[in-house]
C-alpha cells in the first residue's frame, strides 16, 4: 500500500513537472518540451456535459468511456449485447466492461428533463483515443442517444467542442410501448430482455406514438413524445 | 523563449483585432408545412445579451415572444447590450416555406448572431438560433434551425390568448380560418420549466371538437423548421 502510495505521488509529481515546464514553454510547441522531458507520465482529462432537451423523457445515467479506434454501435448493424442492455434499460454495466474500454466514468442517477450535468474523466492510457457517450430515454422500449468513436485527437485543451444528436432505435425490441415493456417512470416494467423481437439494426428512432395519439395498448402519453435532437453534449479536454 | 512568447502574444492581438465588422446577407427560411413563423428578431451581439439558451429558463421577453410573438422586449434587451437588431424582416408572418433575406452590418464587438420567431399554431414554441459564431472569412454558411418549447405554457393546444400567463393558442389570421375549434385542452401542465426541444404538436383530426384545435395532418412539423443562410460579403 504504502509503496502503491508513494509511486502515485511520484507520478503525481511527475505530472506536475511537466506542466510547469509546459506552462514554462508558454506558446512553444508542446513536442519540443515532450521531447526534452524523458518519458513523463501525460495525463489526459476531459469534462463531458451534457444537456437533457426532452420535454419528458429522463435520461439513464449519463456514461462515458474511452476506448480504441471503434465504434459502439452504426446505423445499419445489429447492437452488441451491451448496447442492447442499455437501450433497453439504461444498464450501462456491460457497456463500461467491455473488452477495448480503458476506463469510463457516469453520473449516478437519471438526468431530468431540462437539466444538465457534466461527467469528468481522466487517463493516462495512450490506448484511450477515442470516446463514446450512451444514454438511453427511459421512458422508451429501446431509445437511447450519444456519440460513439470520437477522436480525442481532435480536441484542444480548454477549447469546448459541442454537438446535438438525435435519437437512435437499438432495434432489439419492439416499439410496443405496451404496459410492462419500459423500464422508465411511465411504466416501471422491464429492462433488459434478450429476447430479439424488433428488426435487429440499429436505426434513426421514429418517435413515440402514444395512447394520446391513437396507439390505445400504450402506456406512454403526449408527454412522452420528442423530437430530435434530444441532447446537448458539450466536450472540454481539461488537460 | 522569452522572444518567442512575445511573438506569440502579438500574433494573438492582431488576430483579435482583426475581428472586423460584416457585412452579412441573411436568409430565413421557413421549411415547414404547415407553421407560420411570427415578426422575427434577428440581432448580432456580444457574449453578454442572448436571446435564448437550451436548458435555462425562460426570460420574460423570451417568453412575450414565444406566447405571442412580441419581440419588443428583446429588441430592449438588445439594444441596450449595443447589438444590431433587425426587426421584423419579413413585414409579418413568414408563411410555410417562404424566405425572408435581408442585410445586416455588424459592430467589431457582435461576434454572434442570433434570431427568434413563435412558431404557430402553438402555445409557447419558437424557432431560434442562439450565439451563431459570425465567421471572419467571406462565404456562404448555412444552418438548420430546431423548434423549442419556452417551458413557460401547458400545450392545451386550443384557441386562447398570447398574452404571457394566459393560457391557450394566439390566432392571428390566417390562422383563423386554419385551425379547429372547441378542443378541450391537450394538457393543463407544463412540466418541464426549463428551455427544451418542442416534442412536437400533437393535434387532432376533428376540426369542430377533440381535445386539440391543431389539425394533425397540417400543423406538425419534425426539425429542422428552418434554414438560415448567411452570405458573409
Amino acid at each position: 500500500m504504502m509503496l502503491i502510495n508513494k509511486l502515485n505521488v511520484f507520478q503525481l509529481t511527475l505530472v506536475a513537472i511537466v506542466s510547469i515546464t509546459l506552462t514554462a514553454c508558454g506558446n512553444d510547441d508542446n513536442n519540443d518540451s515532450m521531447t526534452s522531458t524523458p518519458s513523463p507520465v501525460m495525463e489526459y482529462g476531459y469534462e463531458v456535459t451534457v444537456t437533457n432537451l426532452t420535454y419528458g423523457q429522463p435520461l439513464s445515467p449519463i456514461t462515458v468511456t474511452l476506448h480504441g479506434n471503434t465504434k459502439m454501435w452504426q446505423v445499419g448493424m445489429s447492437a452488441s449485447t451491451a448496447i442492447e442492455m442499455l437501450a433497453e434499460g439504461g444498464d450501462n454495466s456491460s457497456l463500461i466492461n467491455l473488452d477495448g474500454v480503458v476506463t469510463s466514468s457516469s453520473t449516478q442517477a437519471p438526468l431530468a428533463p431540462g437539466l444538465t450535468e457534466t461527467v469528468s474523466i481522466t487517463t493516462t492510457e495512450t490506448m484511450a483515443t477515442h470516446l463514446t457517450v450512451a444514454t438511453m430515454l427511459v421512458n422508451t422500449n429501446d431509445a437511447f442517444s450519444g456519440l460513439t468513436g470520437l477522436e480525442l485527437a481532435s480536441l484542444v485543451v480548454d477549447s469546448p467542442q459541442s454537438w446535438t444528436l438525435p435519437v437512435y432505435d437499438a432495434g432489439t425490441e419492439k416499439n410496443s410501448e405496451s404496459i410492462g415493456t419500459i423500464p422508465g417512470p411511465a411504466d416501471g416494467g422491464t429492462g433488459f430482455d434478450a429476447l430479439r423481437d424488433d428488426i435487429d439494426l440499429v436505426a434513426m428512432h421514429p418517435g413515440v406514438v402514444s395512447q394520446d395519439d391513437g396507439l390505445s395498448n400504450s402506456v406512454l402519453t403526449q408527454v412522452h413524445r420528442f423530437d430530435n435532437p434530444s441532447i446537448k453534449l458539450t466536450i472540454t479536454r481539461t488537460k | 523563449m522569452k522572444i518567442k512568447t512575445l511573438i506569440h502574444t502579438f500574433t494573438l492581438l492582431a488576430v483579435s483585432s482583426s475581428v472586423m465588422a460584416k457585412e452579412l446577407d441573411i436568409t430565413i427560411t421557413n421549411l415547414t408545412q404547415g407553421l407560420y413563423f411570427t415578426p422575427i428578431i434577428a440581432a448580432a451581439h456580444t457574449g453578454d445579451v442572448q436571446i435564448f439558451s437550451a436548458g435555462e429558463m425562460a426570460s420574460s421577453e423570451l417568453t412575450a415572444l414565444a406566447e405571442g410573438g412580441d419581440v419588443s422586449g428583446l429588441v430592449s434587451v438588445l439594444t441596450n447590450g449595443n447589438a444590431n437588431t433587425i426587426e421584423n424582416p419579413a413585414m409579418g408572418l413568414l408563411a410555410p416555406t417562404m424566405s425572408t433575406n435581408f442585410m445586416l452590418t455588424n459592430d467589431d464587438a457582435n461576434m454572434y448572431l442570433s434570431f427568434s420567431a413563435m412558431i404557430l399554431p402553438s402555445n409557447d414554441g419558437f424557432v431560434g438560433v442562439n450565439r451563431w459564431v459570425i465567421p471572419q472569412e467571406s462565404g456562404t454558411y448555412t444552418a438548420y434551425v430546431n423548434a423549442y418549447d419556452a417551458g413557460t405554457e401547458a400545450n392545451d393546444e386550443v384557441r386562447g390568448s398570447g398574452v404571457p400567463g394566459e393560457s391557450g393558442m394566439p390566432v392571428p389570421p390566417p390562422l383563423q380560418g386554419l385551425i379547429g375549434t372547441n378542443g378541450t385542452g391537450v394538457t393543463m401542465v407544463e412540466e418541464n420549466t426549463y428551455v427544451h426541444i418542442h416534442r412536437g404538436n400533437l393535434g387532432d383530426s376533428d376540426m369542430m371538437a377533440g381535445k386539440s384545435d391543431i389539425n394533425n395532418s397540417v400543423q406538425r412539423w419534425l426539425n429542422p423548421v428552418a434554414k438560415l443562410t448567411v452570405v458573409v460579403k
